[in-house]
């Protein structure tokens, strides 16, 4: 009994020493934030004096309270539509049963083997001949239907009783009331965990918002992060980077702090569902 | 009572209801196939296309292909992209699993660990890039000051054409064992007890029960796991680009030695306007991503097999 209490001690001493290499980072980025530029001459761990011009600047003299606004709305946009679209499709994939139907399901899935990388080039041609880059819609388009999402929502739809479906209908519901009043409501877990991935990858999206944004205020918090930090031929202006990575970081560490569990879960359903 | 009554309707009704619900479906599904088409098939096509494209004028050619098998810098991308994969995904599992069976042998604190090792995951790529750059920076960095009183000589991390890669990886496995962790959690999760209850009885040792139980068990997320990192490492761009990009100089340096597949691309179509070049760098990594789902499935299919 003993020797399990040892070796609990044990395995606490190491994760705590992994939990130190996983956190410090943070802590160094929000202390850097309170240093001056001078600071940054030689190494100090402690900035000399704390110090918020790096803020001060950061609110009055750059758009990033634009780019933090953007990034809110095009991830809120694009987590609706993926969870409007997705879910319907899915449950018209799960429980509908018309001719062509498993065509359509292997055509969407095999969207899934496409990298966005790969699609990025055709995209910007198609949005510059359509007037679309650097508006939202350019920058949202391509995530506004997700093919994972949809293969999720279908494997959580099959699990709905058709009973259920027919007793609406008997009730003379129409279809699509069936899906908005008596589906969704049985998938709510999947909901909130979709949406959670979705806002979350959205919120981190850089390849395509960097290629087809081109105005100072149209661009995202990593787009604006990243090219201010690399704008200035002067050196890196590292306070001021500090100060951003934190105000984008700092809330999104309180969320998820705050909805732990539901992201923790949603990530596992996914990720072992997938 | 609801059933027969549903019943009859189907018995009087079959071909109006089957009818039906075709029309139903094909309304909800007619605007997604459209945006499918457009938005994912027509464009992969169209990728192809170009890539067989001159890159003035119309007509066919394989000249892009030509070119970039003599290409050095693309072979260097390439290299440079496997070598993100052999080093990053072994690494980020067998962290991830680790940390999931030490979690798993303690009694207190286990969410307060689940959550602080997965926190890098949710964090933003260009803010971490960032942060980690300043780590590195040979003069003002903390990784430099911390080898001082190591007495280990100073690195130059990033700017070292040696070292630069393997710090983009470590960026790399910091930000994802975390994820790695919470999957091998889930599947150790699904182990049934009484496998090493009956193992014990047996007289199996620890090592065994291991090698015996729980890793053939975790196939599923091995697999899993394995395929998604592969697929993840070979698109690595964002990494790169924040870590290695200045104001005057481009991502994927010091001399080209951290470039990725994907920077490629991205150099060739967007800084020197090439897409019909950068479409051809594109089709390699649909190449090779197609390769490893095909590898899955057949890996996956033999599981089923035995």
């Amino acid at each position: 009994m003993k020797k399990n209490k040892d070796s609990e001690w044990f395995i606490h001493a190491v994760l705590l020493a992994g939990v130190v290499v996983v956190v410090f980072p943070f802590i160094w980025m929000i202390l850097s934030s309170f240093k001056s530029l001078p600071d940054f001459y030689s190494f100090s761990f402690w900035p000399h004096k704390f110090d918020f011009s790096a803020y001060k600047f950061i609110f009055k003299e750059t758009n990033f309270l634009q780019w933090y606004l953007n990034s809110i709305i095009i991830g809120a946009i694009v987590t609706l539509s993926c969870l409007v679209f997705n879910s319907l499709i899915g449950y018209t994939l799960a429980k509908y049963k018309f001719p062509g139907r498993k065509a359509i399901f292997i055509l969407i899935l095999s969207t899934l083997m496409i990298p966005t990388e790969m699609l990025v080039i055709p995209w910007y041609m198609m949005g510059a001949k359509m007037n679309l880059i650097d508006t939202y819609l350019g920058i949202m388009f391509p995530g506004l239907i997700e093919a994972f999402g949809i293969f999720l929502m279908r494997q959580f739809m099959l699990g709905i009783p058709d009973d259920l479906l027919d007793a609406a209908r008997i009730d003379g519901m129409n279809e699509f009331k069936i899906w908005w009043r008596v589906a969704l409501p049985q998938v709510k877990p999947a909901l909130s965990a979709l949406g959670i991935i979705t806002f979350l990858g959205n919120w981190n999206a850089y390849l395509w918002p960097v290629i087809v944004i081109s105005t100072e205020n149209m661009r995202t918090l990593p787009v604006g992060i990243s090219l201010y930090a690399t704008g200035d031929a002067g050196g890196i202006q590292w306070n001021m980077i500090m100060g951003m990575s934190t105000l984008a970081v700092i809330p999104m560490i309180i969320i998820f702090l705050i909805f732990q569990k539901q992201i923790v879960e949603g990530i596992t359903l996914t990720g072992v569902k997938g | 009572m609801i059933k027969s009554t549903i019943e009859k309707s189907r018995k009087i009704h079959p071909l109006k209801l089957k009818t039906k619900q075709t029309l139903v479906a094909y309304s909800f599904l007619t605007i997604p196939l459209l945006f499918f088409l457009c938005i994912r098939i027509f464009p992969t096509l169209y990728s192809f296309s170009m890539s067989f494209s001159p890159q003035y004028g119309v007509g066919f050619t394989v000249e892009n292909y030509q070119k970039l098998f003599k290409d050095h810098f693309f072979w260097q991308a390439v290299w440079n992209t496997l070598k993100y994969v052999i080093i990053t995904v072994p690494i980020q599992m067998a962290l991830g699993l680790l940390l999931a069976l030490a979690i798993k042998r303690i009694q207190h604190f286990r969410w307060f660990y689940r959550m602080i090792y997965f926190l890098p995951y949710i964090t933003s790529i260009v803010a971490v890039s960032w942060v980690w750059r300043l780590m590195f920076d040979p003069n003002t960095g903390f990784l430099n000051a911390f080898f001082g009183i190591l007495h280990i000589p100073p690195q130059n991390w990033l700017s070292d054409p040696k070292e630069a890669l393997l710090c983009i990886s470590t960026v790399m496995i910091w930000q994802s064992m975390g994820f790695s962790m919470l999957i091998f959690m889930a599947g150790l999760e699904g182990i049934p007890k009484h496998l090493y209850e009956a193992a014990q009885i047996d007289g199996a040792g620890k090592g065994k029960m291991f090698w015996k139980i729980t890793l053939p068990l975790l196939n599923p997320t091995i697999v899993f796991l394995a395929v998604t990192g592969v697929i993840q490492a070979l698109q690595t761009f964002t990494q790169i680009q924040n870590l290695t990009a200045g104001s005057g100089s481009n991502a994927g340096g010091p001399l080209h030695c951290t470039i990725s597949i994907v920077v490629y691309m991205y150099q060739n179509a967007f800084q020197d306007f090439n897409m019909q070049y950068a479409s051809a760098v594109a089709v390699v990594l649909f190449i090779f991503i197609l390769l490893v789902t095909l590898l899955q499935l057949r890996v996956l299919n033999k599981n089923i097999e035995y």
